[in-house]
């Protein structure tokens, strides 16, 4: 007998889908079927059932071997580094659930580390640009139900959020959306002919890294000012008729991705962006969300939020919180040289941080929590494998439009593991008992 | 439980009368007794004040705007973070404070309750682990149905048992507290970048009017008896001439009688009183209409309200009334985060300096202090400063400093740039009243907890009653020297218990307390439709699954405190 | 004027947060209490005589007191912050935050510096004769309340967001000048003697940019309007005008509206 498990939470992206449904054993050991994600999130469902998992902790040897210790060890090992080092770096977060991050964040605060999520490398500029001229959003089930534009700026959901389009913005039959797609323009702007920009009835395909003069001249064009012939390799014909386009509608919506966040111009081309929106709530309706990447990034910048009052890159070395990307920032305090400890869970700096930055990560005492073999347990000195969160454990998750989802445990995890939480836990006891704290 | 016998003190308790005489109160097992055994623990309150815990109505202190609040304004914490210090975690945000840093200061001021004004239902399970990670004080959330598209439609056809039983499931589902309402068709018309700015006005597609939505809200809480009345934010907030929308909210009310089981005697309360007494025609002639507000509610004794006072700070604007935000944000030009959320309810951010030197905010000051002094009747109005949104609530002690002394209330008004304006366009100068340490344990305990169905458990000091008790260095005896005294007795406690617990001593926190979710669990009648257009909703145009929207779990709800209403007779 | 000579002996191993290294700090101390002065490595709290040799004593106010800091001093942080009055000499380059909200006196870098320089500068003079690193004289994270006064003259080249939401005060860049000038600015002006990269003036409510060499892309909401005569920081000139950013929202002063403005010298 199998049992079926409904309404599950899948932990991939930030679309954050709750409506899949897992077969499993009668004992609940062994997944075995996942129907309704897309690949990508079917698969995360399956890998944890791969027979070659690392199931105890590691630390690495003089040699540059491992040896298997007890999680004991490893939160004993864990603890003394944090409690020993100047300037801890405390980065990832956005693979785990939100109590996690929470007991993650009273260990920051003992240890006096500094502390980061993935956007650091994905949508902290958006962040930056949010701090610096608001963001007017919505819920994604607004688009579903009112919204008859949508535009993908520097985004890929085709491939980067596959159900994104079905569940939320382009095929939905929606309260005032009946006719679903029917009912909606799309605009892409991307300088590649994606395969959301195919689908698109208009896609302007910007002149790479010129997304902020475009936005600009969609600005100049709302109000019928003078503009060049050409702005960003598109005609101001084509940019005007994009403009009335846009105001045309009865509720927009502009989605924006690493193409913008990460290009030149990073926090100002999404500053402009916002600032495109708030523009066109003169004429009609319109909001603005980023495409979040992990599928709980957001909810690490809520619990940063409230217990910090900073999204991410908080730096808690002086005892009190402080925040200012460019100094407080993960890659920049690596390449600097900034920090003498590395703790990592949730993430893979490995694999998305600059080189140089990795350098540093492998020069320090370091330790990282992640159920995979990655590039960053690859470079660290232990590597603590923990379940898999939304799929052996639950917890709260916030999806892109920071709605927050509990996440379900659908099987259980490899006898003798711990989770995020428990392991997290023992470190923080441990810690306290170090630093003589309350 | 440890036992406390708090000894000397003056005791200020309207719940029995005392006006500071001097009353030993005795604690034991978080409660307050009649006495305690030999072995309680003594504590000397000789010249100074005694009250119960005080009871905070209406603030914005938990959930997705908040925090908003707090990520889009870094520079609201720019050289303010305090550090850990013993058992208090770290702190930050001036006009937005970081989860601890809340939870400490209302412990420090002697707040025992405090109300989250506007939970957005989709995203209860957020508001929760905010609350959560508050310390000490227990908290409710009130979430939003003014602009929800069941209750639209069922009072479209003046469906009250189903928008009731609508009503009961979502205070169960998302552990909420009371029904509130915020610019009630207003905010749905925002989805359209609309508006509905007087009582009349159709909400588009829904064929209905804020009028209808108000009354039909009123009678379904009637309906189930709740502890709270239903909460209103009016439609046409803030502006010149509000005040006629705000008059024909009340007149709204008119003829219902309350019906609970928990003593309240209002059946609807206005909040942010000030923002709603606006007349004239534009910033201009901009002027004060308190005298009309506070007559129409003196009259009419099933209404309460509360001041929303302006404090003249830096601080951030955030309300479920979006096209207000989108307006202001036109005024001022600062940063505005807004977000629409589906099927029920909006929220906008902006921030907002009061400046001294500008005649409106002036005269805004001065409305909010004329409220509280022309209500007659202070079980009827209690003191907010609708945090953060007229200033921050940690301003408190410095709101009661203008309502206890004129000469406070004149010196302030003499450093004003535009004195002459503030005089001219409303009542300020011709108020001499001065609240007495009485009617301020009436406006900020008795009056809320009553207001909010919570007199027997809290806002007094009769036995039987949780043993919330704040202690100030005021001695009631000697006429105060100085206005600033006031504020800084109020500011730091001398002593708090909160529970029978002592978490306040000489203004430091000593103990975190064991802080409860307070929510109102509505036993209703089985109501099948109901549940099917539930269900019919979620399918079709929720974005997330109904199996997922409840608010269940340690880590949402760790410590609750159900209140029970039985309304299936 | 008292002068304190502060000479570093001991480098970091990490960066030294030194936000005690200002006139106001040193006002009325003698060199062994200025060396108790606290500094921080990370979370590990220190004073400044650990790090460097101190030697005079300073005045009895900021206005009396100037600072020479010699040795390598490329890991320190925060020299100069919120200071009001005095002068302060940096022989070698400094880090980050070098005058971050500054109200006074003057701060002279005979290197480089690193990002932040001058953040939410109020008033005083900043000379740095090596090159600024990114958001030189612009404002916090979130605050529209950018550099409000006084005088910041970089003799190198500048990196990007130089005076983002600048309300006042003047800036000059002798080299050249990365992406991203006076962003958000309402008022204010930047000249730079060298060329320009792109994005200048972008959602610029109000004031002035000068570029004497080229400008890489210019931004579409600046709309050239004439040509004028100036004279600029000494240089007397011809300039073609633009205003802009049009796209932006802007004031009207005697029902006339006030752009920014950009002059690029012809």
């Amino acid at each position: 007998m199998t049992k079926t498990i409904t309404d599950v939470i899948c932990p991939f992206c930030g679309t954050l889908c709750d409506d899949i449904e897992v077969t499993v054993s009668d004992d609940g050991k062994k997944l075995l079927e996942v129907a309704n994600a897309c690949v990508i999130g079917t698969e995360k469902f399956l890998h944890s059932q791969s027979t070659d998992r690392v199931t105890k902790p590691r630390i690495r040897q003089e040699d540059g071997s491992w040896k298997t210790i007890s999680y004991e060890e490893a939160a004993d090992y864990t603890a003394k580094a944090l409690a020993k080092a100047k300037k801890p770096l405390m980065y990832g977060w956005s693979s785990t659930n939100c109590e996690a991050q929470s007991v993650g964040n009273e260990i920051a605060e003992i240890a006096k580390a500094c502390c980061d999520n993935t956007a650091a490398v994905c949508h902290g500029t958006t962040l930056i640009a949010v701090q610096d001229i608001g963001l007017p959003t919505c819920t994604l089930g607004e688009i579903k139900n009112r919204a008859d534009r949508i535009i993908f700026w520097g985004c890929n959901p085709a491939h980067a959020h596959p159900r994104h389009m079905s569940r939320y913005s382009i095929f939905p039959r929606g309260f005032f959306t009946g006719k679903g797609q029917m009912s909606r323009k799309m605009i892409v702007v991307d300088p590649r002919c994606t395969d959301t920009a195919r689908m698109a009835d208009v896609h302007l395909q910007v002149e790479q890294g010129r997304d902020y003069e475009l936005l600009n001249a969609l600005r100049v064009a709302f109000k019928g000012e003078w503009l060049p012939d050409v702005v960003a390799g598109i005609p101001a014909e084509k940019i005007r008729e994009a403009a009335d386009l846009m105001k045309s509608g009865r509720f927009g919506i502009i989605f924006f991705g690493m193409g913008v966040t990460q290009s030149l111009s990073k926090n100002h081309n999404i500053d402009i962006a916002i600032a495109v929106t708030k523009d066109l709530n003169e004429y009609t309706k319109f909001s603005i969300m980023p495409m979040r990447g992990h599928y709980n990034v957001t909810g690490s910048g809520e619990v940063f939020a409230w217990q910090f009052g900073f999204p991410y890159s908080v730096d808690l070395t002086r005892g009190f919180a402080r925040y200012n990307p460019g100094d407080s920032s993960s890659i920049d305090l690596l390449k600097r040289g900034e920090v003498d400890m590395m703790f990592t869970i949730g993430s893979d700096p490995g694999a998305h941080f600059p080189i140089s930055a990795v350098r540093a990560i492998a020069k320090v005492d370091s330790v990282c929590i992640d159920p995979h073999i990655t590039p960053t347990s690859g470079v660290s000195k232990l590597h603590v494998p923990v379940a898999f969160n939304g799929v052996e454990c639950g917890g709260n998750c916030y999806r892109m439009d920071n709605v927050p989802i509990d996440c379900r445990k659908v099987v259980e995890p490899p006898e003798g593991m711990m989770t995020d939480l428990d392991f997290l836990t023992m470190v923080c006891t441990r810690l306290k008992k170090l630093k003589g704290a309350a | 439980m440890a036992e406390f016998i708090i000894k000397n003190g003056h005791v200020f308790d309207p719940v029995q009368g005392i006006k500071g005489d001097k009353k030993d109160i005795c604690i034991k097992d978080g409660k307050i007794v009649d006495k305690v055994s030999g072995s309680a623990k003594v504590i000397d309150a000789k010249d100074k004040t005694v009250m119960a815990g005080a009871v905070e109505i209406h603030a914005h202190v938990a959930g997705p705007k908040v925090n908003l609040g707090r990520i889009y304004r870094p520079e609201d914490k720019l050289f303010s973070c305090t550090p850990t210090k013993g058992i208090e975690r770290m702190g930050g945000g001036a006009s937005i404070p970081t989860t601890f840093k809340t939870g400490y200061e209302y412990a420090k001021m002697g707040f025992a309750v405090a109300m989250e004004a506007a939970m957005p239902p989709l995203f209860s399970r957020h508001v929760h682990e905010e609350i959560r990670d508050t310390p000490i004080i227990d908290e409710g959330a009130f979430p939003v149905f003014g602009n929800n598209w069941f209750v639209l439609e069922y009072l479209k056809n003046q469906e009250i048992e189903n928008t009731a039983a609508y009503c009961a499931w979502l205070l169960k589902v998302t552990k909420g507290y009371a029904i509130k309402v915020v610019n009630p068709g207003g905010t749905e018309a925002w989805g359209w970048g609309l508006n509905c700015l007087t009582v009349n006005d159709p909400v588009p597609y829904f064929d209905i009017t804020p009028a209808e939505i108000i009354k039909g809200l009123i009678e379904a809480n009637e309906y189930l008896g709740l502890p709270h009345s239903m909460h209103i934010h009016p439609n046409n907030l803030g502006n010149p001439g509000c005040y006629e929308t705000t008059l024909d909210t009340l007149k709204i009310a008119a003829g219902i009688k309350p019906k609970n089981k928990f003593g309240r005697e209002q059946v609807m309360h206005l909040t942010h009183t000030q923002f709603h007494s606006y007349g004239g025609t534009n910033w201009g002639d901009f002027e004060s209409k308190a005298k009309e507000v506070t007559d129409f509610v003196n009259k009419n004794k099933n209404i309460t309200i509360d001041t929303g006072n302006v404090t003249l700070d830096e601080t951030t604007t955030m309300t479920a009334d979006g096209p207000f935000e989108h307006h202001l944000t036109g005024l001022n030009h600062l940063k505005w985060a807004n977000c629409d959320v589906e099927l029920e309810t909006a929220a906008g951010v902006v921030p907002y300096i009061y400046s001294p030197s500008i005649s409106v905010c002036a005269i805004q000051w001065a409305i909010g202090l004329e409220i509280a002094l022309m209500m007659k009747d202070p079980m009827r109005c209690y003191v907010t400063t609708d945090h953060p949104n007229a200033g921050p609530f940690t301003r408190y002690p410095r709101v009661y400093k203008w309502l206890m002394s004129e000469k406070a209330r004149k010196a302030q008004i003499e450093a004003f740039k535009h004195k002459d304006k503030v005089l001219s366009q409303t009542a300020i100068g011709t108020l001499d009243r001065e609240i007495s340490l009485y009617e301020l344990a009436q406006m900020t305990r008795a009056g809320p907890a009553k207001s909010l169905g919570l007199a027997a458990m809290c806002g007094g000091l009769k036995p039987g009653m949780d043993a919330d008790v704040a202690i100030y260095n005021i001695n009631p005896d000697k006429p105060i020297a100085n206005p600033d005294d006031i504020e800084k007795a109020f500011s730091r406690c001398a002593a708090f218990f909160k529970s029978g617990v002592q978490v306040v001593s000489n203004g430091e926190i000593v103990n975190n307390g064991n802080k409860r979710t307070l929510w109102v669990n509505v036993k209703a009648k089985e109501n099948p439709q109901v549940m099917r257009d539930i269900n019919e909703k979620f399918v079709k145009y929720y974005s997330m699954t109904q199996a997922n929207y409840e608010a269940l779990g340690h880590h949402f709800v760790p410590n609750p405190y159900a209140i029970e209403v039985d309304a299936t007779n | 004027m008292d002068t304190v000579t502060i000479t570093m002996k001991n480098a970091p191993a990490l960066y030294l947060e030194a936000d005690t290294i200002s006139p106001d700090a040193f006002a009325g101390k003698s060199a062994a209490q200025i060396a108790e002065l606290p500094v921080f490595e990370g979370n590990n709290p220190s004073t400044l005589g650990k790090y460097f040799e101190v030697t005079g004593n300073a005045g009895a106010t900021a206005a009396d007191t100037r600072i020479v800091v010699k040795g390598d001093v490329k890991r320190v942080k925060y020299i100069g912050f919120r200071m009001t009055a005095g002068e302060i000499v940096i022989e070698g380059s400094a880090d980050q935050y070098v005058g971050g909200w500054m109200k006074g006196g003057k701060i002279t870098v005979r290197g480089n510096v690193d990002a932040f320089a001058a953040t939410a500068m109020k008033g005083g003079e900043m000379v740095i004769e090596g090159n600024a690193g990114n958001y030189l004289g612009a404002a916090y994270r979130g605050d529209w309340r950018g550099m409000s006064g006084g005088k910041i003259l970089v003799k190198g080249n500048a990196g990007s967001d130089v005076g983002m939401y600048m309300l006042g005060g003047e800036i000059v860049i002798n080299g050249n000048c990365d992406v991203h000038v006076m962003t958000h600015a309402e008022g204010g002006r930047v000249i730079i003697r060298g060329n320009a990269a792109s994005k200048l003036g972008g959602q610029m409510v109000e004031g002035d940019i000068y570029v004497f060499g080229s400008i890489d892309v210019m931004m579409p909401g600046f709309k050239p309007v004439d040509e004028v005569e100036l004279t600029v920081d000494g240089t007397k000139a011809k300039f073609a005008h633009f205003i802009g950013d049009t796209g932006e929202r802007h004031k009207k002063k005697k029902g006339v509206v006030v752009y920014g403005n950009l002059y690029k010298k012809i």
